[in-house]
């Protein structure tokens, strides 16, 4: 059932990893989400905030679990989904897009290089 | 890993498979989307009807002439007034007055009673009947691994039995039918642990093909009210704890005091001055700490602030001071706001008492002690 964009690079933690315009669009798989099941919170630091790989981005909370969330790459927090405030759900119910959280302007990409690519996930962790 | 008779069943409907006590369980399904969602399920529990599979429950047979003095000697309630088709929630403790289990007795005749336990207890319990059995006569035979159990559960499921039965309908709360359904032996109690109506059946593991057709007799499963869409044990857990009920490794242990889990029904304290009564394993431990005053903590209901779940261990403060732990916790699903069990100093257990809870975060979570259940399902 799981078919992982090409577009975007992913993480052994499960976070999805997504270039655009400059910035890194970061969100969790449907596997992680389908291991938390029902999201009911989510908090991401603040736009601005910096960030270095294995540090905590943020946490995500569900019916079972509370997890942290971290970058591959290193940067600056420039924008946080607000709608999952409301709204936790859209990781639910659409993780690989309204329910991504947050947009990192980079300081560097070349971590991203040592990620898996879409097939390499779903092969890893298929759902 | 251990699996139950139900577990391709599970496969077969996109059960997402955990480890649970040692058994492959589905925590929930996933939809055709490979979505899934425990408070989807949980919901529709509350507004019709599910079925769980409870095959990892242990089973155990108690039978012998001295069947039912060996559970007297093992439960807090008495079992000696309980009748043919009669079933009976009790505690089982250990010398010191801890919990070693709940369970649910059921009793087939004069000589002849069902001990359903918890998966994760099963053989400690087993090992523990043995150990007290001294000289009585009782056979302890495990039927686990030869049946297979359902619940079936939720406002609507009555009515599903009224297809080929007018007596399972009529079943009062915790009591039991034995029925003999075309070459098969099922035994239907109107028992649960979801706050809802419902029962629970019993039956030979080989059967239970059979059985789950003969049930859906009549029900469209792919229909979206449907009563008998499968309930993973996601839900189950949150069902349980809107309706309080406690669980072992969370609000019952070993090092739990019986009488600070607050259910004053579970405990007979007065169980062995009846001519046919017996004292129980605990029982004078139990009576020592009463005599003391009591127990120091007692389990209360906690509604959280905000939209942060608390989660189990986490310290509960009273003026900063910790005077508590969570037992449980989860956003409730029906409530729609955070909700906890928790142990707390008997000083501070009245409803609307302000309390918070330390999440390790520098945020504490506010909350406000309030009796339980958190949800009792309405009267018909």
């Amino acid at each position: 059932m799981s078919n992982a964009p090409t577009d975007r690079k992913y993480a052994e933690t499960h976070e999805w990893h997504k270039s655009e315009g400059g910035l890194i669009v970061l969100g969790l798989t449907p596997f992680a989400v389908a291991e938390l099941t029902d999201i009911t919170f989510v908090e991401m630091q603040g736009a601005g905030t910096q960030i270095t790989p294995g540090d905590s981005l943020g946490e995500v909370e569900s019916v079972k679990a509370t997890s942290d969330v971290y970058s591959a790459v290193p940067g600056e927090i420039a924008e946080v989904n607000d709608a999952l405030a409301d709204q936790p759900s859209l990781l639910n119910s659409d993780p690989y897009g309204a329910g991504w959280l947050v947009k990192i302007k980079p300081s560097e990409t070349s971590a991203l290089d040592g990620l898996m690519d879409g097939g390499a996930y779903d092969e890893k962790y298929p759902l | 890993m251990l699996k139950t008779p139900l577990h391709q069943h599970h496969i077969d409907h996109g059960g997402k498979m955990v480890d649970f006590a040692g058994w492959d369980m589905p925590l929930y399904y996933k939809t055709a989307e490979g979505t899934g969602s425990i408070v989807d399920e949980h919901n529709q529990v509350r507004t019709c009807g599910g079925v769980f599979d409870v095959s990892h429950m242990g089973r155990l047979r108690l039978k012998g002439r001295h069947a039912r003095r060996l559970l007297e000697r093992a439960c807090s309630r008495r079992i000696h007034d309980m009748q043919e088709g009669q079933c009976r929630y009790t505690l089982i403790c250990n010398e010191t007055g801890g919990v070693k289990d709940d369970a649910l007795v059921y009793r087939m005749s004069e000589d002849e009673f069902l001990f359903v336990v918890n998966g994760s207890n099963r053989e400690k319990i087993t090992d523990h009947l043995k150990s007290i059995r001294g000289d009585l006569v009782c056979e302890i035979d495990d039927r686990t691994m030869k049946t297979a159990m359902i619940a079936i559960q939720g406002p609507t499921v009555m009515e599903l039995f009224s297809n080929f039965s007018k007596e399972i309908p009529a079943l009062k709360r915790f009591r039991f039918a034995v029925k003999n359904l075309m070459i098969m032996k099922l035994i239907v109690s109107r028992t649960g642990y979801t706050g809802e109506d419902g029962v629970e059946v019993i039956l030979p593991a080989n059967m239970i093909g059979m059985a789950m057709k003969l049930i859906a007799q009549n029900v469209d499963p792919n229909s979206p009210d449907s009563p008998l869409k499968g309930t993973g044990l996601g839900a189950r857990d949150t069902l349980r704890m809107e309706a309080a009920m406690p669980l072992y490794g969370h609000e019952l242990g070993e090092d739990i005091n019986a009488l600070e889990v607050n259910m004053p029904f579970a405990l007979n304290m007065d169980k062995d001055e009846h001519e046919l009564g017996e004292p129980f394993v605990g029982q004078e431990a139990l009576k020592q700490t009463i005599a003391e005053g009591g127990p120091r903590r007692q389990l209360v209901g906690l509604l959280v602030e905000g939209k942060r779940t608390a989660r189990q261990h986490m310290p509960v403060l009273v003026n900063s001071e910790p005077l508590g732990v969570v037992t449980s916790a989860c956003v409730s699903p029906t409530l729609a706001q955070p909700i906890a069990m928790a142990y707390l100093d008997k000083a501070h257990i009245e409803p609307g008492t302000k309390v918070e809870i330390d999440t390790g975060r520098a945020d504490k979570l506010a909350a406000e002690v309030c009796a339980l259940p958190f949800y009792k399902a309405p009267k018909k």
